[in-house]
């Protein structure tokens, strides 16, 4: 009989992330070796774990077609070498793809059908432009389920500007250019490479080796943004400076039970403590973690305050700060994207998941005086999705004690501060 | 073993080592204007602490189906290329070089339509030297040079790897071989002297000499590891990831490669000399010593034993000059061409879209052939196959030998058990040919005599539809004549296998003037299909192949019939380098099988081919030769002896090796062109195929007609070649 589990976090990889289109790293690399390697160089950091003993493989991709088609997980797993036994499917929540592929597995892990499953994304935007070839049904215009505005991303930004004139251009800019400035910092500390499985990527040059995410932009100032123009509206606020952008990448992660865990020698990551999806209006979808971090919340009986790392994807700037402003968290909290986002370091829809995932898992480790972080991010189609994650390497102090955590409550004075000075 | 020959050629070449940078290579790219390039692409690839590996990528940027090739351009770029990475190292920019080629490439050597077209051998000499010097250029970059050996490496594309200080292999490399000597040359880039320094003589003589007298044989990637030409091997999953990864330990030195089989100062001594000297010996008693490439080859390890490696290479370039400029390169590589190209486009096959499906097969009989028929359909269309013969006792003989066979492959693991319970599911026996009714493709292997197989045909005719394929393997009869009686001759086709059918890759497809196209393209579609090469024929006794062999039995026959000695005849026939004597070629396909080819040529031809009485004789006696327990020959059978002498006159003169050799060629020379006078075939470049697929001929011979223009047979019997200009070397 299936006995409730505990859910760990084993070890997460990457590919580095390739700009989209032509120019990108990946331009000539297929979307399934992209999972492929990523699941490879996984399973190689992971040798004490014998590949018949994964119980299922689920990989999710935003658009499943082509080389993101033909139920990826399955494929995926033939192709990675592991024994035929091992079964797969595909995953496609859009953007929580990969977060959903690590939420549903340790569902079944949690319910006790699965010991061990591999779960991850992949999505090669270059190949794969969001919505191509979809088919949207006529109703969700004629009936007005959705307006128009609900399937263009860079629409839905616009509106959470709209709907919150506090959050102005000037804030997401200045958001977008600290994610610059942290990614470009992290990567100078080698904090982001120790996940990375570098990928051998043909071209009309030669093979080569992507070693690190191509998209970053270090450069990035305050003037340099404010120039930028906005596509999704005449002086709208959205740019592509603080917005992600279209990226390819995969990423995956190894679940187990806590029991399979020891069995077996690992030292999980991270525990999950709780999940939770949530549904907001389409043509604000930003917002969509706003909603699902309180589910997951109140889910865990937890406050945010518990929260002492915040791993959020940044598909926008303005989408960010909709939930910090919300929770009455500083636009520069240190807690928060310690080592920037996707607006660094790139967005493939379907594999962002598991980089937050990875991310926290590395600071946890640096961090044992935190208990609790979480992972969230916005969905296409009015969604979100939050994951709340216990540090297996907690000493017992309290968040607020580290340097981390002092940061922040001194940052949280000092604007109160300031904004009585205002006053 | 006692005493072994070596013989004096297995001593250090006396060949001198050249300065290859003095020479001007401008004659070979001023040859090379349409050469598909292969070109030279370096990215840097970062390594750990901060050093850097120069990657260069092989890519002629065509897909997989056009290899790489290295042409002299090509060459002369990735010499360059090298020279560039050379002064980088030097300025301490770059701390590794690999190189390495495009998806599922690393290279397919030389390209090949450069070799063949070399004006001369002072140019096939630059060629040879092109090569050592680019390649050789890996040596001298002042840091390590490493070759990631990606996938596909043939020939001078192995020749990269061996030139550099390391290699990995791609686990899923599907073919790596050194295969010049199966083409008639010596790999002369650098794999004579190299291979056998890094994996020990023994080795070396399986990868260059061995393997391609094989049909050519490949090594796969884990023989490639095995043998010790790869350092290391890993997954396709993340080939150069990982190669890259090993490179930079080997680099940082937290990996030392080991060479097990890297030959020692005792191997030298000791083994050296004696692998060759069992080597020379096998291969004489195998293929004669016509062939010149094996010997170059041989004497080129024998020669790396002591040579230095500029010795070893001037003594590659000396071999390679010589037998490109040589009549049997041009005769392989006319050869080869003929197996991968013209035997892939057959002359005269119908549009394939006309022909007919197969959904079902017919087998008459179930002897040995018909078993063998119907296993080779069940395998290769996997279609229902009925068999049939006089008696149910027949017919389940011949169940039992096919499902014994399927079974054999079974248990070899050829095929898995589904596999074989579907054959077996296929396969059906009856007396009752009634049950061939919904067969649209029904071959006969009955007893070779007109009545009997027109009456098999006769009858069948009346259970299947108009339309279904009548084949025949009559080896002797003619097609025409055995659908004399048919209401539906138009769908009456000659299908005329080799033994043993699983192996000989031939099949003789023979038009009679009834046959339609329908009936031709669904021949020639369905011989694909099976694997099999097939060649169309008109309806002329012996087709092809039993033709020119019936001449050179009738008249191997004839002589020691009229006085002269089987060692003569040997002896006459040995400059052509058969692969076996005309007598050990009767013992093989049976007395009484010969004697009846024999007959009917001398029936058909009675002026050109010789019957023989005493081969009658001697299929009664059952040998010709006297052999020892283990199937030896020990020299011809004295009762056998007794037989042809007993045929001899006493007044003719015996003829001379000379003369019978000469006599031989002409009567060959003689029948091919009045084969194409006749129109048999389209051209002859199809007796040349039909003659290496369906007898073995060499591909040193061209198979055959290049051979008879070089041997002045054509000019002597008709005053003209069969080839224009003919298929020789240069000077």
């Amino acid at each position: 009989m299936a006995e409730g589990n505990d859910v760990v976090f084993v070890d997460g990889v990457r590919t580095p992330f390739g700009r989209a289109g032509e120019k990108g790293i990946y331009w000539n690399t297929r979307s399934d070796d992209l999972i492929v390697k990523a699941m490879k160089g996984l399973l190689e950091r992971n040798p004490q774990v014998p590949g018949d003993r994964i119980d299922d493989v689920a990989i999710a991709a935003t658009t499943q077609t082509g080389d993101q088609g033909l139920t990826l997980g399955r494929t995926a797993a033939l192709l990675a070498g592991l024994p035929q036994s091992v079964p797969g499917y595909a995953i496609d929540r859009m953007c929580a793809g990969a977060m959903t592929s690590v939420t549903t597995t340790s569902g079944a892990i949690a319910f006790g059908a699965y010991d061990l499953a591999i779960a991850g994304g992949v999505e090669h935007m270059g190949r794969h432009p969001m919505g191509f070839g979809a088919d949207p049904n006529p109703r969700f215009l004629s009936e007005r389920i959705v307006s128009a505005d609900a399937l263009n991303m860079g629409n839905t930004a616009e509106r959470i500007h709209d709907r919150f004139p506090a959050l102005t251009k000037e804030r997401s800019d200045h958001f977008a250019m600290r994610s610059q400035q942290k990614t470009a910092e992290a990567y100078a500390n080698g904090k982001i490479q120790p996940d990375l499985i570098p990928v051998a990527i043909n071209s009309p040059q030669g093979w080569g080796l992507a070693t690190e995410d191509q998209g970053m932009r270090p450069e990035t100032t305050m003037e340099s943004l404010a120039t930028l123009r906005t596509p999704f509206r005449p002086h709208g606020r959205v740019t592509a400076g603080n917005a992600s952008p279209l990226t390819d990448g995969a990423t995956v992660s190894l679940m187990a039970s806590a029991a399979a865990a020891k069995e077996l020698g690992l030292s999980p990551k991270m525990k999950l403590v709780s999940f939770a999806f949530a549904g907001v209006e389409p043509e604000i979808m930003g917002i969509g973690p706003v909603p699902a971090t309180e589910k997951a919340l109140k889910k865990a009986g937890m406050s945010i305050d518990q929260i002492g790392l915040f791993e959020l994807n940044e598909a926008f700037a303005i989408q960010v700060l909709s939930l910090l402003d919300h929770f009455g968290i500083d636009d520069d909290d240190p807690r928060v994207n310690q080592w920037g986002g996707a607006i660094a370091i790139g967005h493939p829809l379907a594999a962002s998941g598991v980089r937050l995932m990875l991310q926290l898992a590395a600071q946890f480790k640096e961090h044992p005086e935190v208990r609790y972080g979480m992972t969230a991010m916005c969905i296409g189609l009015g969604q979100g999705g939050s994951v709340i994650w216990e540090n297996p390497a907690w000493n017992g102090k309290k968040w607020e004690s580290g340097a981390l955590g002092k940061a922040s409550k001194q940052l949280s004075k000092d604007r109160a501060a300031e904004s009585r000075a205002a006053k | 073993m006692s005493t072994i020959e070596t013989g004096s050629k297995s001593t250090k070449s006396d060949a001198k080592p050249v300065d290859y940078s003095t020479i001007d290579f401008s004659e070979l790219e001023a040859m090379s204007a349409d050469e598909v390039v292969t070109h030279s692409f370096v990215r840097d690839i970062p390594l750990t602490g901060g050093k850097v590996l120069a990657l260069v990528t092989l890519d002629n940027g065509r897909d997989h189906t056009r290899p790489n090739t290295l042409g002299p351009v090509t060459l002369l770029e990735l010499g360059r290329v090298y020279d560039e990475l050379t002064a980088r190292a030097a300025r301490g920019e770059i701390h590794a070089v690999a190189t390495t080629g495009k998806p599922f490439i690393l290279a397919a050597g030389a390209d090949l339509s450069k070799v063949s077209d070399i004006p001369s051998q002072a140019a096939a000499k630059k060629l040879a030297q092109l090569g050592h010097f680019v390649l050789g250029k890996q040596a001298d970059f002042g840091v390590p040079s490493f070759v990631f050996i990606n996938g596909l490496a043939l020939g001078g594309g192995v020749e990269i790897g061996l030139n550099a200080d390391y290699r990995t292999v791609d686990a899923s490399v599907p073919a790596f071989a050194l295969p010049e000597v199966f083409l008639g040359l010596i790999p002369g880039w650098g794999g004579a002297y190299l291979l056998p320094n890094l994996i020990g003589i023994e080795n070396a003589l399986k990868v260059v000499i061995e393997n391609p007298l094989k049909q050519n044989r490949m090594l796969k990637a884990k023989d490639v590891l095995e043998l010790g030409i790869a350092d290391a091997m890993f997954s396709s999953i993340n080939f150069l990831e990982d190669s890259i990864r090993w490179a930079d330990q080997v680099v940082s030195g937290t990996i030392k490669v080991k060479r097990p089989n890297e030959p020692g100062k005792l191997e030298r001594l000791a083994k050296w000399d004696i692998a060759i000297g069992i080597a020379r010996k096998s291969l004489e008693s195998k293929i004669g010593t016509v062939p010149k490439s094996p010997y170059k080859a041989l004497e080129l390890l024998a020669g790396a034993k002591r040579a230095t490696k500029a010795e070893g290479f001037a003594a590659e370039d000396e071999a390679l000059a010589e037998l490109i400029a040589g009549d049997q390169f041009q005769a392989s590589i006319y050869a080869f061409n003929l197996v991968q190209k013209r035997a892939k486009r057959p002359a005269g096959a119908p549009d394939k879209k006309i022909a007919r499906p197969v959904t079902k097969v017919g087998v008459i009989g179930a002897g040995l052939m018909a078993s063998q028929f119907a296993l080779l359909f069940l395998r290769r269309l996997q279609v229902p196959v009925v068999i049939t013969d006089i008696d149910q006792a027949r017919v389940d003989k011949g169940l039992d030998y096919i499902r014994g066979e399927i079974a054999t492959l079974l248990s070899k693991g050829r095929i898995v058990r589904d596999e074989a319970n579907r054959l077996n599911a296929l396969l059906t026996g009856t007396t009752n040919r009634a049950d061939f009714a919904d067969c649209d493709w029904v071959i006969e292997a009955v007893f070779e005599e007109l009545g009997v197989k027109q009456e098999v045909f006769g009858d069948i005719e009346n259970y299947v539809s108009p339309e279904a394929v009548l084949a025949t393997n009559t080896s002797s009869l003619s097609v025409e004549q055995i659908g004399a009686k048919l209401k539906n001759p138009e769908r009456l086709v000659g299908f005329h296998f080799f033994n043993p059918v699983a192996v000989m890759p031939l099949i003789e497809v023979v038009k009679t003037p009834a046959t339609n196209d329908e009936t031709l393209s669904t021949a020639m579609v369905t011989a694909a299909k099976l694997k099999k090469n097939a060649v169309i024929t008109r309806d002329t006794p012996g087709f092809v192949v039993n033709r020119i062999l019936a001449k050179v039995l009738g008249e191997a026959m004839h002589a020691v019939d009229t006085g002269t000695s089987f060692e003569t005849v040997d002896a006459a026939v040995k400059p052509f380098g058969l692969p076996m004597t005309p007598f050990v070629l009767l013992e093989l396909v049976g007395l009484k099988v010969g004697a009846h080819v024999l007959d009917t040529h001398h029936s058909a031809f009675p002026d050109r081919f010789f019957d023989s009485r005493s081969l009658h004789e001697l299929a009664d006696l059952g040998r010709i030769y006297e052999k020892d327990g283990k199937g030896n020959i020990k020299g011809v059978d004295k009762a056998a002896l007794k037989i042809v002498a007993s045929h001899s006159k006493g007044n003719e003169k015996p003829q001379t090796a000379a003369e019978l050799q000469v006599r031989i060629e002409d009567g060959l020379a003689d029948e091919v062109k009045r084969m194409l006078d006749d129109g048999v075939v389209s051209a002859a470049e199809d007796i040349d195929l039909c003659l290496v697929l369906g007898a073995g001929y060499p591909f040193h011979m061209g198979g055959l007609t290049p051979y008879l223009d070089r041997s002045g047979a054509s000019q002597r019997v008709f005053g003209g070649t069969f080839h224009t200009p003919p298929i020789a070397g240069v000077v």
